[in-house]
Formats: structure tokens, sequence, C-alpha cells
């Protein structure tokens, strides 16, 4: 680990994804992710030894594609867009899910619906985590909330990516990608020889030769084949939950939240036990597997969930708490974002009730 | 004995999914001799359209890639990209090309991606029933057009190798077509040629236009859909190489 | 008895064209039919081998041989 560098979090995550391996960049510039592909396209001139390959794509609708095809070659490879090009690349999330192939795609959101505004939100949280493509399928959704955390997962993501040969989306938004934080750049990682993966396109010669198609055989292939994907989602489900508790066991009221909204209700949590109230928080950082038993497990206390949103996490926590009733929301729509004391007085409110 | 002509060991076992008469049928064919004659299962990654070749993966023993509907190029320059060395080969029909993806093939070109696309014309979309193309002729009768296309309303036959041939990073744009023996080894030469120039790196996007006879789209027989070809489709579709970096 | 051009059944589709462009006019509707439905071709002593049948069948359902 190096020292700590003052830097803004899409170039930061960038500077990790190279370090993790991932030369292969292809995106299209949005609001508030154009800076990782801008951070990409230096790099590749300003550090030919690396082989950096960055291609502008012109929609993205081809970058999600290029992204497939460089996925699907045994390559780490990635694109970042936000709620406007995650809507057009949901065709290509359905596919690769059902491809099997391991490419890492970053959200960035914003507020929507239609181009809205270029500040926080959290509104394609149903779009990323129930998927917004067609058919059944699944991706790891992982939510950051500091720079750091985006650094150390975006290398964590490649890995998992391959692990599941499945795509992983990164969920953050406008705050987390431009603000700037001290950030301890995570280092190199070992990067496995492309011919190594499973199907990879690598030019089969003699040998077996991979296949990259999602059409089907008839119902009882294609059953087969979505019975596969499920047990494989469902090993997911099982071994990748990931979230963070803050003071929960003593806690009168229990926050949940997530990314740069996390942080606001991390002030609002340590302002509230200054006065007295005994809040804690449970911060998912995998949206999908949603942390359901942890947030079962505090169902017999308050819970207020805190979004960027008109309400989307909430009916995950909803499903995952026997009583509804203990289930509050504090929303915010339009880009900004709840200060401390908002989400305090919101706070009391529910304990008053 | 002297072996003229045996099936390309590149083939696997199953039969087409084409009709009898297909276009797609003669072109695969001469695409794998050209991998066994050339030695391309190594070098080679193919990637497929959606439409009716959209299964022809599973005819060849060559790592595949079928792409989403008009994605080709762009997963083909993800592909080539990542991996340079190795011969892309690409292959699109006219929904694909022409419409769903008329995007992709038009950056793939002004990039100058190191590409080699075959691109099937047969006037019409054929895996889904035979409706309009943006390649049917005017007059010509489709399912979405029972009275023959009409300009009015759906505008006019686009010419894909003459607009390629236009751009600076393209080095090859031709037309040819399959529709007797001469043509077929003409083809075949043609499509060696835009391997060839993508493997020697020194060129942009290589293109051939192949125009195709579509019996059941057409809705006559195979023999008269060759005939139809000379009849009706050249007029619109002149055959010729528009583009040549090499001989210039 | 040799055979100098060899249908595959499976593969043959009826198409027509190895008959249409056999210079010898060598070739002509089987009265076979394969599983499908369709005539495979049958070939008489005209052929010579030239292998314009394989060359124009779109199913690479013909081989060709020459002694």
């Amino acid at each position: 680990m190096e020292k700590r560098v003052f830097m803004e979090g899409n170039e930061a995550m960038a500077e990790a994804a190279i370090r993790a391996g991932c030369k292969l960049f292809f995106g299209y510039p949005i609001t508030p992710a154009t800076e990782v592909l801008e951070y990409y396209a230096r790099a590749m001139a300003e550090r030919p030894e690396e082989e950096i390959m960055v291609v502008q794509a012109e929609t993205e609708l081809a970058a999600f594609s290029m992204v497939a095809g460089a996925a699907a070659s045994g390559n780490r490879a990635m694109t970042a867009t936000s709620g406007p090009g995650f809507s057009l690349g949901q065709e290509s999330m359905s596919f690769m899910s059902a491809a099997e192939i391991p490419a890492v795609v970053v959200d960035s959101m914003r507020p929507g619906p239609g181009d809205g505004e270029i500040l926080p939100a959290q509104g394609d949280y149903f779009q990323a985590v129930k998927g917004g493509g067609h058919g059944d399928y699944n991706t790891l959704v992982l939510a950051p909330y500091s720079i750091q955390e985006m650094c150390d997962l975006i290398q964590e993501a490649f890995v998992l990516a391959e692990k599941y040969c499945n795509p992983v989306v990164m969920l953050v938004d406008s705050t987390l990608s431009k603000m700037r934080e001290a950030v301890a750049l995570p280092g190199y990682t070992e990067v496995p020889d492309p011919d190594s993966k499973p199907n990879a396109l690598r030019g089969c010669g003699k040998e077996e030769s991979h296949h990259i198609i999602t059409s089907g055989d008839g119902a009882v292939q294609w059953g087969e084949y979505n019975d596969m994907l499920q047990e494989k989602f469902k090993k997911m489900r099982e071994n990748e939950v990931r979230y963070e508790s803050y003071e929960v066991e003593d806690a009168d009221i229990v926050m949940v939240a997530y990314g740069s909204m996390a942080r606001v209700c991390q002030s609002a949590m340590r302002m509230a036990r200054e006065k007295g109230i005994k809040a804690g928080m449970i911060r998912p950082i995998s949206l999908w597997p949603f942390p359901k038993e942890a947030i079962a497990a505090v169902g017999d206390k308050k819970i207020l969930v805190c979004e960027l949103s008109a309400g989307q996490m909430v009916e995950d926590v909803q499903l995952s708490v026997k009583d509804r009733d203990n289930v509050y929301f504090h929303g915010k729509l339009g880009g900004a974002t709840p200060t401390a004391d908002d989400i305090l007085s919101k706070i009391e409110e529910v304990i008053g009730a | 004995m002297k072996t003229v002509y045996e099936k390309p060991a590149v083939f696997k076992e199953a039969v087409t999914n084409y009709c009898a008469g297909c276009g797609h049928g003669i072109v695969s064919k001469l695409i794998a001799e050209l991998i066994d004659e050339m030695d391309l299962q190594e070098k080679g990654i193919m990637v497929w359209p959606v439409g009716c070749s959209v299964l022809s993966d599973r005819y060849f023993k060559m790592d595949t890639f079928v792409a989403m509907h008009g994605r080709a190029p762009a997963t083909a320059t993800g592909i080539k990209r990542a991996r340079p060395d190795k011969l892309v080969m690409v292959y699109q029909g006219d929904g694909d090309l022409v419409s769903e993806g008329m995007a992709e093939i038009m950056h793939a070109a002004i990039r100058g991606e190191k590409l080699s696309i075959v691109f099937i014309n047969n006037a019409i979309f054929g895996m889904t029933g035979g409706q309009m193309a943006a390649t049917t002729l005017i007059g010509q009768t489709a399912s979405t057009a029972p009275l023959g296309r009409k300009t009015e309303t759906s505008g006019y036959p686009m010419r894909m190798a003459e607009t390629l041939a236009t751009m600076p990073g393209v080095s090859y744009s031709a037309r040819c077509t399959i529709n007797t023996p001469a043509r077929i080894r003409e083809c075949k030469k043609m499509i060696k040629k835009i391997y060839e120039m993508q493997m020697s790196d020194q060129h942009g996007l290589c293109f051939l236009e192949i125009l195709s006879p579509c019996p059941t789209g057409w809705n006559t027989t195979p023999v008269n859909a060759l005939d139809w070809i000379d009849e009706k489709m050249v007029e619109t579709y002149p055959l010729g190489l528009f583009k040549d970096e090499e001989s210039e | 008895m040799f055979k100098k051009v060899v249908v595959d059944p499976v593969h043959c589709k009826e198409c027509g064209y190895c008959i249409k462009f056999c210079p010898k006019g060598a070739l002509s509707k089987g009265t076979e039919l394969n599983k499908k439905g369709y005539h495979p071709p049958v070939v008489n002593d005209d052929c010579v081998s030239c292998g314009t049948c394989a060359l124009v069948c779109p199913d690479a359902a013909i081989s060709v041989y020459k002694e």
C-alpha cells in the first residue's frame, strides 16, 4: 500500500482498475462518469509501457458490446457510465449474464428519470439490482461509500466477475465519482492469463472450440442452461453478501443506507448518539445479494431506510423483516442530498412515533 | 485416386438451418475452405450476427462470438483491440449491418478498425420471415411492404459498399455475387483478400458485400433466385471494386 | 465401382444448383427421398470430375474424386 493521495473518485477508481490489470476500457462520455474514460485515455497516451487500450465508442450500446468482446477474449475489460447509458446497456447485461462473460460495469448514478440532473442519486437501484435487462439473470452489485472502498472493490470486482463468469456492477453516484478524498491506492494485482480463462476466445487451433452464443436450442436445452445459471446465482447469493454494521446491538433505531447517503447517515448517527438516541446503521455493500439476514436480525427495532430516490432499496428491506410497520423511509429526489440534520430530524420523528 | 473436392475439415457435422439454395450456405463454405487452406483455426476468431446465420457458429470448429443484433463490429472491435494478433472475421446480414447496426459499422469504418467484414445482402430480412430491409429494392414486395417498397414511405435502397468506400478508415470495399461458378470462385478470392489485408496489419476496415440469393424471402425457387440477382439486383447494386488501398 | 461424385443425402436440400451448373449435364434429380423429403441428385457417366457441382452446392453435400 502506498502513501495516501488526494484524488477524485473517478480517477482513483480508474487507477485502481488499471492496477488490477484492466487494460481495456470502452466508454462514452456521460456526466458524472466521463473522467474514468478520460483518465484511461491519458494513461494510454502517457504510459505506453502498460499497453492500455481505450476506445471512445460511438454510443453506450457499442461500448457495452466492445466490453463484451474484449472480456470474452479472456482479458479484463470495463466501462463506466451513468443512468441513461446504463439503460442503453441493459440488453448487454442480460446478454453477458447469459453468455457468462466476466465484464465490470460502473454506473455512477444521477437523478432521472430521463436526462434529469448530473447530481447524485440512487434511482438506478431497481435497474442494477433487479436487472434492467430481460430474462432471468442476476449480477453482483457492489456499492462502495468512500473512494478507498471504490478502489478496493473495483479490484475485487474483476476477481468476482471471473470467479462466477458473470458481469459485476459497481454502483456509485455523482458524489462519490466527483468528490476528492485521501486514498491509499491499492497496488498492482495478479492477473490470470487470458488463455486460461474458461470459454475464452483465443483461437482454438485443434483444441475444443469456444462459442459465445445466447440462443437456445429448444425448451429442454434452454431450460437446463437456465437451471445451470440459476445454480450459479444461488452460489453468489450464498457466498457474496457484504455489509457493515455500526452500533446496532443496543440500537433502538437502525438506519439502512448505502453509498454517499450512508456517509450522511453515519454523521446523523453520531449526532443522534450525542443526543442520547441509540441509533445504529447497517450499510449494505453488496446490494445483490442483499444482506437480508443482517437486516432481519434487527427487524424488531425501528428501521429507517434513507435513499436518494423515491424508495427502491426500502422494498428489499421490507422483504427482509417480519414486521413492515417497523420500516420507515426517508427519500430525496432531484439531486439534493439530505444533510445530517435532516436525517437527525427524521430519526427523532421516527423514535417519537 | 485424386480428391477434387471434399467438405472442409473445419465444418462440424450438422446440417445447416439454411433454406435450399441459400447464399449463406455458399459463402459459409467458401469461408470454411479458406480456414482450412490458410490454417486459420488458431489465428481466427469469428463474429456472427443475429439473422439467418445466427446459428452458424455451431457449424464451425472455431472460437466464435454470436454478437447482439447489430453490434458485431463493436464486439469485434473489443476482441481485436484485446487480441490484435488474431484475425477477427466478421459476418453480417442486412438487418444486422444496415438497420440495427448502422452506427456500429459506420464507426468501425470511421475508426478504421482492423476487421474483415463479409456483408450478405439479400435485400430482405430472412430470419424473421421476409420483412422489408433497408436494402430491399424499390417495388420489391415483402411482408411489411405487401404492395412493394415505395420511396415516399420507405426511402431508397442503401448501398453500403459505395458509402464505405468514401471513408478514409476503409481500406477495401467491394461488391460481388455468387450466382455462377465463376462468380463463386471470384468471391472466394475477394474473401481471401480481406482476410489477408487484415493479417498484414497494414490496413483499416476491409469490407465485402455479397449479393446473395434468398429463395424463401423472394418467394421463388432457388434457381430462379439466382436469375433474379442478375435481372433485378445488379441494377441497384452494381458489382465492382470500389476501393482497394493495395492497388492504389 | 469408382464414384466420381458422391452426394451426401443427409445434407442435400434439392436446391438444383448442381444440376443447373454441371457443364456436362451429368446430374439429374434423384428418385430416392432423404429423411427431410428431398431428392438428392444422381450422376451419370458423362461426369468428368470437374468439381463444379461441389463448388455451387450451398450445403457442401458433394464430394468429387478423379481416377
